[in-house]
């Protein structure tokens, strides 16, 4: 068993300095890697470009970076929920580039399975397709996406095991696993960090392979964004 | 009487068949999945990585790892499945799910759409808009015919940035049913007590009139 396996989230972010291009995890703010955050909010590397589905709200998620200025470069599909970010990129201080959802996925996809670029019908024929490369196959027409590079892929999971393999919960999956491997280091925090060879290797979604540290992480808020419920009859 | 968004819903609901895997766009789009009729099975996706999505939790039953794309919480139903984003956009881009309900800002009369982006304005990002539009076999539109001055939005071409091209193949707004054919939109329904004349009012782009142009019914 090779372990992979760091004391704490200072140790796991070993290495992260300011103009780095980070992944990072989650879908709104399910299944974001908020030890991560806070140790970045406390590194307070500045000058990064971050990829990850969106861009937290104000007070929570990504949006702890923004306050602090850290972020140059937001690279997301959508961004609403965030009025710091929103001025931040009328004002001119923040860079973003809009992509679709699923070539997000998959350009993250494409880094980790060793993937240069790829040919996705999403967005041909809109502005986002602009200056990129145009092929038809099978009668339709597609565009040319590139994977990804990034230096730190910050990825959260609900268990863990010191091989680094992970099960991940409900819709909390999201862009975690397709994150894992896609960047030079793959760090990954888990709720619950047990010794290898507690999982069942049939349930594991992400195999270590991808993952170069993990570590338990502390104080989940796991922040609900809209809590809609039905009454009980 | 025009349609509400529910009567649009409620509409659009008839498009529904059995065994389709269904993916709903935020807005008008939700409230179909209240209006599917008893006697069929379908299973709606979430593009955040649900698939067999339920209705919301009874109070005090949310779990912050379980919610959609719109950032609800929601429930499962029985047979759901869980998955990552690439997985998802694989069976949306794949051509796995049947059909997709989205809202739109403006619809061509060749089947553009534009629902992301207006000039000027906060720009939040298409999300999945781009990966569902390109790769539906099947895509319904719910939207409103005008905006509230009154202004077509069911137009020749599209003014403000696209989301997709030809790709949109039914409409169901307020007062009607068209589909997009070769020739511009064809109507064919028109909502309770609204006439073709106010169908061809409140459209700007080409109308071909369909064979048997009749009332909705529900």
């Amino acid at each position: 068993m090779i372990d992979k396996t760091v004391s704490n989230v200072s140790l796991a972010l070993k290495g992260v300095k300011s103009n780095m291009t980070l992944l990072l995890g989650g879908f709104g703010l399910c299944g974001i890697p908020e030890n991560a955050i806070a140790e970045l909010v406390r590194l307070k590397t500045t000058n990064l470009s971050c990829i990850s589905n969106n861009a937290g709200v104000d007070d929570f998620g990504l949006g702890l970076l923004l306050k602090q200025k850290q972020i140059k470069k937001m690279i997301a599909s959508y961004v609403g929920e965030n009025e710091e970010f929103e001025r931040q990129m009328l004002s001119g201080e923040l860079e973003v580039e809009l992509i679709p959802q699923g070539t997000l996925a998959e350009r993250a996809r494409a880094a980790q399975a060793g993937i240069p670029a790829f040919f996705t019908p999403a967005g041909f024929g809109t502005e986002i397709a602009e200056g990129k490369e145009g092929r038809e196959f099978n009668g339709k027409m597609h565009v040319l996406e590139n994977a990804f590079k990034a230096d730190f892929g910050f990825i959260k999971a609900w268990k863990g095991d010191q091989a680094g393999n992970l099960i991940f919960k409900g819709s909390a999956r999201n862009f975690n696993p397709v994150m894992c491997g896609a960047a030079k280091i793959t760090v990954a925090e888990v709720e619950e960090l047990v010794p290898a060879g507690t999982l069942d290797p049939n349930e594991i979604h992400v195999s270590g392979i991808f993952v170069q540290r993990i570590f338990e992480g502390t104080d989940y808020e796991k922040r609900i964004e809209q809590r809609t419920v039905r009454p009980k009859i | 009487m025009a349609l509400d968004k529910n009567g649009i819903a409620q509409r659009i609901a008839q498009e529904l068949k059995n065994g389709y895997y269904v993916n709903l766009g935020i807005g008008i789009p939700t409230l179909v999945a209240n209006f599917i009729p008893k006697e069929i099975n379908v299973e709606f996706q979430s593009e955040n990585g649900v698939l067999g999505m339920g209705p919301f939790p009874f109070e005090g039953e949310e779990d912050a790892d379980l919610i959609n794309a719109g950032k609800q919480t929601i429930t499962t139903l029985k047979g759901a499945s869980f998955f990552d984003s690439a997985t998802s956009f694989a069976m949306i881009r794949g051509k796995h799910v049947n059909l997709t309900i989205l809202g739109a800002m403006e619809v061509s009369q060749t089947g553009d759409i534009a629902n992301w982006k207006i000039p000027g304005k906060m720009v939040k990002g298409m999300g999945g808009a781009m990966d569902l539009v390109a790769s539906a076999e099947n895509i319904i539109v719910a939207m409103m015919h005008t905006n509230r001055t009154g202004i077509s939005k069911l137009l020749k071409k599209c003014s403000l940035p696209l989301t997709g091209v030809n790709c949109v193949k039914k409409i169901v707004s307020e007062l009607g049913v068209l589909d997009i054919g070769p020739n511009g939109f064809i109507l064919r329904e028109t909502a309770p007590g609204v006439s073709i004349e106010e169908v061809i009012q409140a459209t700007e782009g080409d109308l071909i009139l369909g064979d048997e142009v009749h009332e909705m019914s529900f």
